[in-house]
This record gives C-alpha cells, sequence and structure tokens, in this order.
C-alpha cells in the first residue's frame, strides 16, 4: 500500500514493527506475578516497615534485594484516579473507565489499575475496591482483570488481613480464587510482552523521485554539486559534505558487483529463502552501490568485479518499490578490473 | 583546563550466558554492579551519578531503560544518564562516565551496560523489511561479510586467518570465568569445518548472542588513592562517520583511524604495538581482528594485521596478546560487550584478570565498534598515573 502526499509528491507507506519480546521476571517480580496467577496479591516489605505492591526488587533505601513477601488483601480504597472518556487499542476496556490509585487494605503504598464503573460520578477518593479476578489467570498483571466497587461485585472474596508469608519456594496458598489456575506448583519466572509499533513510513522527496523513476522502469539518482558524486539512492543532501543534492541523474541498469555475501542463514521475518546472494551492485553512473539479490548464476560462481544488469519484474507488478527490479544476473561480460571498484570497499 | 585523572577502581560483569532466565534487567545490572562496587570497595551511597548505556531498542525492546532501572541502579537523589551509540555503546558509555570525572563534576560514578538478547531476537531486530527497500539484509553478519570479504581481497589474506583468531579466542575463553562460550575443542581446523553462515563468514567465526552486564566503578584521584591496584585512563576518544557516504572505506574507516591517531597521541604513545601490552578489541566476526589491528595503526594497512593474527603474536603469549578474556567471539552481550572491553583492559593493567592475565601488563587498550563500522570508542588505562 503506498500513499502520495499531494503538496508534496513524496512517497509514504505504512509500516508495523510488531515482535512478541519474553522477560525474565527475577524472583521478586516473578513472586508477585505467581500470586496474581494464584489469586492473592503479594506486597514486599521495604526496610522502613512499608508493605509495597507490586514489590520493588530492591529496597529504595539500603538498595538490598527485597526479600520479604507480604500477602495483602484483594479489597483496598482508592487515593487517587482519572476518567478514561476514549480508551484506546490495548487498555483494558472499550468502554470509558477509571484508572486508579489503590490501597490494598495490608498494603501502604497505592497500586495501578483498571477501575470498573460506569461514570466518573461512580468513582471518588476514598470509595472501598476489590479485586475482580480474569477468568483464566496466567501470571501477569492482567490476571486482575480491573478493580470493581466492593459491594459491585459476586463478593466472592474474604479481606485477607496482612501476613507475613515464607520467602522460600513453597506455593501460595490461593485463597478466593474464582477459577482453576494453570499448574499452581511451578513458580512463574517469565511474561511474554507482544510490542507492536505502528508507522507511516515516509520517504524524502529526493527518494520519492527515486522510486517514482522506479515506477517508470528508470533508475534515477543525484549529483552533489559539491564533490560531483553521484548518489543512488539520492539522499536529501550529501552525506560527505552536506550540500544539497538537486541535479537528477539516471544511471546505468548495469553495474558490478564490488563485494557480496552468500546469506546462508534463515532468520525470523526473512523474505527470501537461502541460500541467496546479496551484493554491492556500483551501477554505471554511480558513485555508491546498491545492495540487491543476485540471481541466475550459481551463487558459488559469484565474483567480484563481476558485471551484471537490472532484471525488471514484469511490468504490471512494478509498484514504487526498488523490488520492481527482481534481481540483478550476470551480463556475460569480462570482470571488471579490481582498480575500477576499490575505492568503493 | 587540562583534564582531571581519573581511575577504574571496580571492575564488575555477570556470568554471560544465552539465556539468563534466572534474573531480570535490574537484577542483571545489579549483578554487575554489586561485582563492581565490592572490587572497589565501595557502596551505591557512595556514588555521585550514574551512566548506563544499553543496545539498540528492538535488541531487547526496551527503550527507556533510564526510566524503569533508576530505582534498581540505585540513582534516585542522583543524576542518570542513558547513552546510545548502537554496538559501541558500552565504550561511549564508559568514556561518558571518565568525562564526568575528567571534568571534575563528579567524584564517583558508577557505569552499568547490559544486553538480555535472550528476550528478543537481534537478527530479526536488524533485519526489519523497510517499504520501497530490497529485503536483501540479514543481519549483523549479513552486513559485515561483503566487508571481511573486501578486506581478504584487499589484502590478500589466506583463508584461515579468521580461523586463526576464532580458535585463539575460544581457548581464552577456557581462562575466563565469566566467558559465555567454553568450547575446549575449538580449533582451527573445526573453525574451517563449521558452516559457511554468511559466506565467507563462518558459524565458529561468529560471535554468540548473550545474556549479561557490565559495571565500571570510575573515580578521582583523591578517591583511588584508596586503591590498591587502579587502572588510570590515559586517553579516551570517540569518532563518529556517515554510514552511507559514496566510496567509504568500510574495510578500514575513516573515524577508526582518525580515533586511533587522537588516542595514541593523548596516551603519549608512538609505537602502539610496542607500547601496548594488552587490547581488547571488539571483534564480532573473526576477521575484524587482523581489519582492525591495520585500523588502529598496530600493524601496516592492506595485509600488515593478518600477518600479525598469523605470526602468533596475538595469542596470550605473543608480542600483542589480544582478547585475553575470549573477546566478544566467546561473549556477546551487545549493549555491554563494548564495556567488556573496556572493563578487561582496566582488569588487566590492575592485575586482576585472573588466569587470563597478562603478566606485568602496565598499559592496555579497550575498544568498541558500532553500527555500520560508524562508532568508534576506545581507551587507554594504565597502571601508572599518566604524566600528561
Amino acid at each position: 500500500m503506498f500513499y502520495f502526499r499531494t503538496m508534496t509528491r513524496t512517497l509514504s507507506a505504512p509500516v508495523t514493527v510488531a515482535f512478541d519480546y519474553t522477560r525474565s521476571t527475577g524472583p521478586v517480580l516473578g513472586r508477585f506475578l505467581t500470586g496474581l496467577r494464584d489469586g492473592q496479591v503479594v506486597g514486599g516489605r521495604t526496610s522502613d516497615g512499608s508493605v509495597v505492591v507490586p514489590p520493588p526488587e530492591f529496597d529504595p533505601v539500603t538498595h538490598d534485594p527485597v526479600t520479604e513477601f507480604v500477602d495483602v488483601a484483594p479489597t483496598g480504597t482508592v487515593t487517587s484516579w482519572t476518567w478514561v472518556p476514549e480508551p484506546v487499542a490495548g487498555q483494558p476496556f472499550d468502554r470509558p473507565f477509571a484508572w486508579a490509585l489503590v490501597r490494598l487494605d495490608g498494603a501502604d503504598a497505592p497500586f495501578l489499575h483498571a477501575l470498573d464503573v460506569s461514570s466518573p460520578d461512580q468513582v471518588s477518593t476514598g470509595m472501598r475496591v476489590q479485586v475482580r479476578w480474569a477468568e483464566e489467570r496466567i501470571g501477569a498483571i492482567t490476571d486482575i482483570a480491573c478493580f470493581e466497587p466492593e459491594d459491585g461485585g459476586d463478593g466472592g472474596f474474604e479481606t485477607v488481613a496482612s501476613a507475613t508469608s515464607s520467602t522460600t519456594d513453597t506455593e501460595v496458598e490461593v485463597r478466593g480464587a474464582p477459577a482453576t489456575s494453570p499448574d499452581t506448583t511451578v513458580p512463574v519466572t517469565g511474561v511474554v510482552t507482544p510490542v507492536s509499533l505502528d508507522y507511516l513510513y515516509a520517504a524524502s522527496p529526493e527518494e520519492s523521485a527515486f522510486y517514482r523513476g522506479l515506477n517508470e522502469g528508470r533508475i534515477v539518482g543525484q549529483r552533489c554539486p559539491t564533490c560531483q558524486k553521484v548518489y543512488v539512492p539520492p539522499r536529501s543532501a550529501c552525506p560527505a559534505d552536506g550540500t544539497p543534492t538537486a541535479e537528477e541523474v539516471e544511471v546505468s541498469q548495469t553495474g558490478t558487483i564490488t563485494t557480496f555475501c552468500i546469506v546462508n542463514v534463515p532468520f525470523l521475518g526473512q523474505k527470501i529463502v537461502p541460500p541467496y546472494v546479496s551484493a554491492y551492485v556500483l551501477l554505471d553512473g554511480a558513485d555508491i552501490a546498491v545492495l540487491h539479490l543476485i540471481l541466475g548464476v550459481d551463487a558459488a560462481e559469484v565474483r567480484m568485479g563481476m558485471r551484471v544488469r537490472a532484471v525488471w519484474k514484469p511490468r504490471e507488478e512494478w509498484t514504487y518499490s526498488l523490488e520492481n527490479i527482481d534481481h540483478f544476473e550476470p551480463t556475460g561480460d569480462p570482470d571488471a578490473d579490481f582498480d575500477t571498484y576499490r575505492h568503493h570497499l | 583546563m587540562a583534564k582531571q585523572p581519573a581511575a577504574v577502581v571496580g571492575v564488575g560483569q555477570t556470568h554471560h550466558r544465552a539465556k539468563r532466565e534466572d534474573v531480570s534487567m535490574a537484577g542483571l545490572c545489579r549483578e554487575a554492579i554489586d561485582r563492581a562496587l565490592l572490587d572497589a570497595n565501595l557502596t551505591l551511597d557512595d556514588i555521585d551519578a550514574i551512566v548506563v548505556g544499553k543496545a539498540p531498542d528492538l535488541f531487547e525492546g526496551v527503550m527507556m531503560p533510564e526510566l524503569f532501572l533508576a530505582d534498581a541502579l540505585g540513582a534516585a537523589g542522583k543524576p542518570l544518564l542513558r547513552v546510545h551509540t548502537a554496538g559501541s555503546v558500552g565504550g561511549s558509555t564508559a568514556i561518558v562516565a571518565a568525562s564526568l570525572v575528567q571534568a571534575g563534576v563528579h567524584r564517583r560514578v558508577l557505569t552499568v551496560a547490559f544486553e538480555k538478547q535472550s528476550e528478543s531476537n537481534a537478527m530479526w531486530a536488524l533485519s526489519v523489511p523497510l517499504p520501497f527497500n530490497m529485503p536483501v539484509h540479514a543481519g549483523a553478519g549479513g552486513y559485515f561479510a561483503p566487508h571481511v570479504r573486501s578486506y581478504i581481497r584487499r589484502s590478500g589474506a589466506p583463508n584461515h586467518v579468521g580461523a586463526i583468531v576464532a580458535a585463539k579466542d575460544r581457548q581464552n575463553a577456557l581462562k575466563n570465568p565469566y566467558a559465555h562460550l567454553k568450547n575446549p575443542d575449538t580449533t582451527v581446523e573445526s573453525v574451517l569445518a563449521s558452516q559457511m553462515l554468511w559466506d565467507p563468514i563462518r558459524y565458529d567465526e561468529t560471535c554468540p548472542s548473550s545474556d549479561g552486564a557490565c559495571a565500571l566503578v570510575i573515580v578521582d584521584e583523591d578517591t583511588a588513592a584508596a586503591s590498591p591496584n587502579p587502572a588510570w585512563i590515559h586517553g579516551t576518544v570517540m569518532r563518529s562517520e556517515a554510514t552511507t557516504a559514496a566510496e567509504r572505506d568500510q574495510v578500514n574507516p575513516q573515524a577508526s583511524r582518525d580515533a586511533a591517531a587522537a588516542l595514541w597521541k593523548q596516551a603519549g604513545i608512538t609505537n602502539p604495538v610496542e607500547e601496548i601490552d594488552a587490547a581488547e578489541i571488539y571483534v564480532p566476526f573473526s576477521w575484524f581482528e587482523p581489519m582492525w589491528l591495520e585500523s588502529l595503526g598496530f600493524a601496516e594497512a592492506n595485509g600488515g594485521g593478518w600477518r600479525l593474527t598469523e605470526s602468533g603474536a596475538t595469542a596470550m603469549d605473543g608480542r600483542l596478546p589480544v582478547n585475553c578474556s575470549g573477546g566478544v567471539l566467546s561473549s556477546n552481550p551487545i549493549g555491554a560487550s563494548g564495556m567488556l572491553r573496556f572493563g578487561e583492559a582496566a582488569l588487566q593493567v590492575r592485575g586482576a584478570a585472573g588466569e587470563h592475565q597478562v603478566d606485568g601488563a602496565r598499559r592496555a587498550l579497550g575498544h568498541a565498534y558500532g553500527g555500520g563500522s560508524q562508532f568508534f570508542a576506545m581507551w587507554v588505562v594504565g597502571s601508572e598515573k599518566p604524566s600528561n
């Protein structure tokens, strides 16, 4: 998908960068998440005697690891809040809700989570709330679906007085758990945190001219007026001396392989099936090589200095991309002399 | 105005592994920090400022480590800075920390760099396809392999030099209790027999993917007086260059040559190969040892580097021991790899490198590079206070 910005004639296209990152929790946050999975909110006691939820990994005063864990109640008091009239993707609800700081009974510091009420009139500082557990708990912060007004839920929770629990790996006692949970004998040590970033990738006016040229079957660079080097693709300014480049230069569709790599390794997100030759091709008339694919020759036969030509995809498949050139293939001409390209290595 | 003297009095690192699933990022950093502070005989309360570095954000999906790590790093009430220069970041981070002391702004600075590569996929992160472009990128190996090929062609190096480096560094790693790879059977022959991944780079000629951290405590002259073995900083240099300039030398980049020249001048060194006793050089792919030996001025360009390596001069018992720790080829928590080079150089001149100690090392080089051979960070540390 491509967009033209009609005012500037620059090209842009959406790009999504997404990955399911994993996180090792370490012993402290692991203990907290294990508790959530098992239906118990766990805090940590810091050196001043305070109980903090979630437990901090290191004490804010002594900097020592926090090792004393305290079970707190699933009920508490709102200490502050804000209203979310228009939730965005990824938030706990697709309807308006509150973010609330809740000091759980048995804790000394407030804890941020969603509060499910239908209007800001139903939330106030000092109101009593309780945890609403997720139907399926996996050892993640979302195991707490949200908070809800204390007398507005199903009332399935008993208030638990503050109690110090053991710091060993013994199984956390499940209190008032509304649903059966995964294997509760194994502590939670990791979580998966999917990240997805949606960008609009905008090409510069100079690059856009290059991509439009490709849409016409031409390879168009720009010459730097200061150093006279021809850049393909053109840059807005010469990277060597900073001079804006303006003069368009159509370069040859034939060039020389300066250097290359044979990719034998498969990897996540790879678009071309290995093995393949990824090569720097110095097009005749250009002063910088472009990276492209070499086909039409056994990979073991590819050489530095080999003369190659662009092989275009069928015209009906052309877009505004360097991918309009399917690959480069040998011309069959004698190799270029090393001295003609050694200063491009 | 002259710089204030500064010295490394604490070096700490984690046990580097493919996966450190036993610790969080904060825990990983603290493991290195606590060792560095113990080494320095200081506590977090003694520290005036903290400088943190990590690899590019997609590498483990953390965009602002300074925000969520502030507590764990003991930064409450103190300046906390983050440094970002791709793979060279560990070196740059140490240099920024050193500069705070050299400028007289702070007396005791803690610096830490880390990577949890197991929480992401660096190969993916380096190869995200961009619109309009040809998706031929193939990670760091895919980027650097063509330039290794260029070096081999320009220098006339024989095929096995990369394997010599890989075998040497893997053997050195056996002497380093913190190293990730422990492969006692690695030989030149076994490296040459390993799979060709990014031709001309073989599997055994590549760095591993590691979780790990490194921390340094850098202090002023007064504080260093309490240390039995400070590593004095004799010179620090950072240089950058454009990635895509026409006719840029990707084998021996201008910024690298300029940085080295400035570094030797600062440190009062006129003949590096004679005056440096141990070098920790950022070698993520084995061929970069001879390449950087040339660029750093240890050997003549276009061939001196591989001849030095082939002669055995860069082995533990050679004229210029390189990467006695096992180097990046044996442990590669990317965000920390540069700081590990800087820290290992400090350990050498402090006589604290244990089994991989070079006897009597008085001056050592720490080196890092990053991006498309675009960022360079280097320092020289010495056992004696610099006279300049």
